[in-house]
């Protein structure tokens, strides 16, 4: 283990600016929800009337998990309830960023002839992530605290932020020790992620129900932080449970570490054809061969995504008929189908920006050709820029129609009741934003390369907006930012051209100037 | 007959740091070019200047006749390329990126390929990731030498490789330069593979051109180092204009003297009497040291 101490200070100088900004930007973003809640919710009464009818609606539990009680305190955590996805995402990252990601690029083999032992890099990412994670925890106890929340209460909400990093940089740990690409094992440990998050769902919302898949939760980190129910029973005990899976992932890819060979991963290197079939003679064709794994994997994510949406849109109107309370209520809101209708657009809106995700992350490809020196191999035969771009901008723009077809469709088979039409129309009308997202990344690659990844602030942005500008009441203007408050609200909504036509028009615009920028510019940059 | 490549006077700066300051490289049709200098020195920067991939500040390239940004494509259609690092897309298998390189470029002679693999010893089924340095190297050099094309430019084509295969490259580049009609740019630091291959080369260093030749023409410039073994006493050996670095134990006699100062230094030892002589032409090592010692002087 010696060298630990000076390769956790690598970590944290080389990700000085990342580290903090998802250890504090996250941590505070519970603290926000107070004032909001109050606001909205100022009585007991109306706060149980919100809890009862949230507890019981498949598609709150589903994105923010189970809710038991109705103080502000447990209302504002379970609102949360999404974080530990994304606290458990950067952990992850984090993880197999310092591990696996060096060592596929070199970068360990010229740590390790120094001074340093077998396990230090391992455990050097493992301790910085688990101290990140930490002091997100801790800066989301102090910035409740200072709303004036109970002290035991916001130490089991930081605690469960807190404990899902732990839990997860193991993961991610065992993720980077099973193959020799960083890009496998990012996919390996945000699919254990996945399976996670879907087991929560499950279980959750089959309590809703019957009960009798309720134990799926149980099998889930994620399950088991969200049963500390901060504020409320503020339990104790599934902390256990998160430490010992926790030490035990750990542990397991230490031993994992020892078995393998340096630079090599657990699961074998396959051989392959030793000479290219007649088709793979186009840059075209080299495109499909870089982006198919990608397209594939967000169209199945984005399937499933459908079905879940579906399913629960059928939920939402059971229980809207059993209820008569609900009923009224829904009644007020513009009758149930109005509320199914909404609910539909509210998650067209969602895949959407994580279409816009993935709209970013293929555009990006361009600049990891660029810095592996792919590209170079590729422009010094007879392609030109613009065709190299253009074969992978093809992927990042149709890329994501493929996968919200996918998802209105999913959405709607598994809503039979609904009309398919509307509601796959939902999930398209979205693209036009989704392309104005992907040109800011292509704006970016063109004229400011080296901040490419830049780029993913923008749906960061509208993610922030999406989540908290409606609790917040935030002005107009921030709310018009996101391309995604320009889309359309279908079904239910009127569909209009204007805006439609006007983002597509931004975004070609945008895409065309970061073309002409690359035209001009050094390669690589 | 026009240059294969002609770039006059290349300035190219990335922010505060030059590159290259003014540099000249001139390689005719038909030869092996040797483009020597120390790591840093500017020689990517100029092959990626030739390419197309950046454009100079100042000064003036023709790449086969042509405009090397303007006209890239049209002008990569008949060149290959080898970088010096050279990756491979992860999930690719060798001989498919063989291919497709080759492809893009226009076609490549499967029959070449295959005497290629076979003579660097390549396993092509393997996927990009799991080849070593040395084996991306040789990819690389298959695919580029597989390539019926003018000009190959080849960016320190043999580090990584082993020096059975580094054999293997002298030869193959050897045949290439036999057939004659090929152009070839090889840009190094190993002395002795430009000293085998090469017709004439240039040298460079901080991004200037600093010696561009033939080694004949280069050697004029150097000194020869002589051993002898004499019967008699030097007298006056080591004072004899051009001779350097004069070193006399017993009646062993060790100095280096100027090209053109080699003749009345042999008169005078046959006069002293020579038992045994041995001459060492100047190395190409030798002539890069002098060079960098005189520009720091």
């Amino acid at each position: 283990m010696t060298g630990v101490g000076s390769l956790v200070r690598l970590i944290l100088r080389r990700d000085r600016v990342i580290l903090p900004l998802w250890a504090v930007l996250l941590g505070l973003v519970p603290a926000g929800y107070v004032a909001s809640f109050e606001g909205l919710f100022p009585t007991v009464a109306e706060r149980l009337d919100y809890a009862r009818v949230s507890a019981t609606n498949a598609g709150f539990v589903t994105l923010y998990g189970p809710l038991e009680g109705s103080s502000l305190g447990e209302l504002v955590a379970w609102r949360a309830g999404f974080l530990p996805v994304l606290v458990a995402l950067c952990a992850v990252l984090t993880v197999v960023r310092h591990t696996r990601a060096d060592e596929e690029s070199g970068r360990t083999e010229l740590v390790g002839a120094a001074a340093v032992g077998r396990h230090a890099q391992l455990a050097a990412a493992l301790l910085t992530t688990a101290g990140a994670s930490l002091v997100l925890g801790a800066v989301l106890t102090a910035a409740m605290v200072g709303q004036g929340m109970p002290v035991e209460g916001s130490l089991a909400f930081g605690a469960e932020m807190a404990l899902t990093g732990w839990a997860f940089a193991g993961v991610g740990a065992i993720a980077a020790q099973l193959t020799s690409s960083a890009r496998s094992a990012r996919s390996i440990g945000l699919l254990a992620l996945g399976v996670a998050f879907v087991l929560r769902v499950g279980g959750d919302t089959s309590a809703l129900s019957d009960g009798a898949l309720s134990w799926l939760s149980w099998l889930s980190p994620i399950g088991w932080v969200q049963h500390l129910f901060p504020y409320g029973a503020n339990n104790w005990w599934p902390a256990v449970l998160a430490i010992v899976f926790s030490a035990g992932t750990s542990a397991v890819a230490a031993v994992l570490l020892t078995r393998r060979d340096f630079g090599a991963g657990l699961l074998p290197a396959r051989l392959g054809p030793a000479s290219a079939s007649a088709g793979l003679s186009t840059p075209f064709a080299l495109a499909w061969r870089l982006h198919r794994g990608l397209l594939l994997g967000w169209t199945i994510g984005f399937a499933l995504l459908g079905l879940i949406f579906g399913g629960v849109g059928g939920s939402v109107l059971d229980i809207a008929s059993e209820n008569q309370g609900l009923s009224d209520i829904f009644a007020r809101l513009g009758g149930s189908e109005a509320l199914v209708d909404s609910y539909f657009a509210g998650t067209a809106g969602i895949l959407g920006l994580i279409a816009a995700c993935y709209a970013v992350q293929a555009t990006l490809r361009l600049r990891d050709e660029e810095q592996s020196g792919h590209a170079e191999a590729v422009l010094t035969t007879a392609v030109s820029r613009y065709t190299w771009a253009g074969t992978h901008l093809l992927f990042a723009l149709l890329g994501p129609a493929v996968v919200l077809a996918a998802a209105g469709l999913a959405t709607g088979l598994a809503y039979p009741q609904g009309d398919l039409g509307t509601i796959l129309a939902g999930t398209l009308v979205q693209l036009p934003a989704v392309w104005v997202l992907a040109a800011l990344a292509v704006l970016a690659f063109g004229l400011l390369p080296r901040l490419s990844a830049v780029a993913w602030a923008a749906p960061a942005l509208c993610l922030l907006i999406l989540l908290v500008g409606q609790t917040l009441q935030l002005d107009q203007w921030i709310l018009d930012l996101s391309p995604f408050t320009h889309v359309p609200h279908l079904p239910g909504g009127d569909i209009s051209a204007t805006p439609l036509v006007t983002l597509t028009v931004v975004a070609a615009a945008l895409t065309a100037a970061g073309i002409a920028g690359l035209r001009r510019r050094n390669i690589p940059d | 007959m026009t240059e294969a490549i002609d770039a006059t006077g290349l300035v190219k700066r990335f922010g505060k740091v030059t590159a290259l300051d003014g540099l000249e490289l001139h390689v005719e049709t038909g030869e092996v070019h040797g483009f020597l200098g120390p790591n840093g020195a500017g020689k990517t920067t100029t092959i990626r200047i030739l390419l197309g991939l950046m454009r100079s500040h100042r000064g003036s390239v023709r790449l086969l006749g042509g405009d090397p940004w303007a006209e890239a494509t049209a002008l990569h259609r008949r060149l290959a390329y080898v970088p010096g690092d050279v990756t491979l897309w992860p999930n690719l298998t060798g001989g498919e990126v063989i291919d497709l390189l080759g492809r893009l470029r226009g076609g490549l002679d499967p029959k070449r390929k295959a005497e290629l693999l076979d003579r660097f010893e390549l396993d092509p089924r393997k996927k990009g990731r799991t080849y070593s340095k040395g084996n991306r190297q040789k990819v690389a050099l298959i695919a580029a030498l597989s390539s019926d094309v003018e000009l190959l430019i080849l960016d320190e084509p043999t580090s990584g490789l082993d020096p059975l295969m580094e054999e293997v490259f002298r030869e193959v580049i050897g045949e290439e330069k036999r057939r004659g009609d090929r152009t070839v740019l090889l840009s190094s630091h190993i002395l002795a593979e430009v000293e085998a291959l090469c017709d004439r080369l240039t040298i460079i260093r901080e991004g200037r051109t600093v010696e561009t030749g033939t080694l004949a023409d280069m050697r004029h410039l150097t000194r020869t180092t002589i051993q002898a073994e004499l019967s008699g006493p030097p007298d006056g050996l080591a004072t004899l204009a051009g001779v350097h670095d004069f070193q006399l134990d017993h009646d062993r006699v060790r100095f280096d003297v100027d090209t053109d100062a080699l003749e009345p230094a042999l008169r005078k030892l046959v006069t002293v009497g020579v038992r045994s002589l041995v001459s060492q032409p100047p190395s190409l090592e030798e002539l890069f040291l002098r060079q960098y010692q005189k520009d720091e002087r």
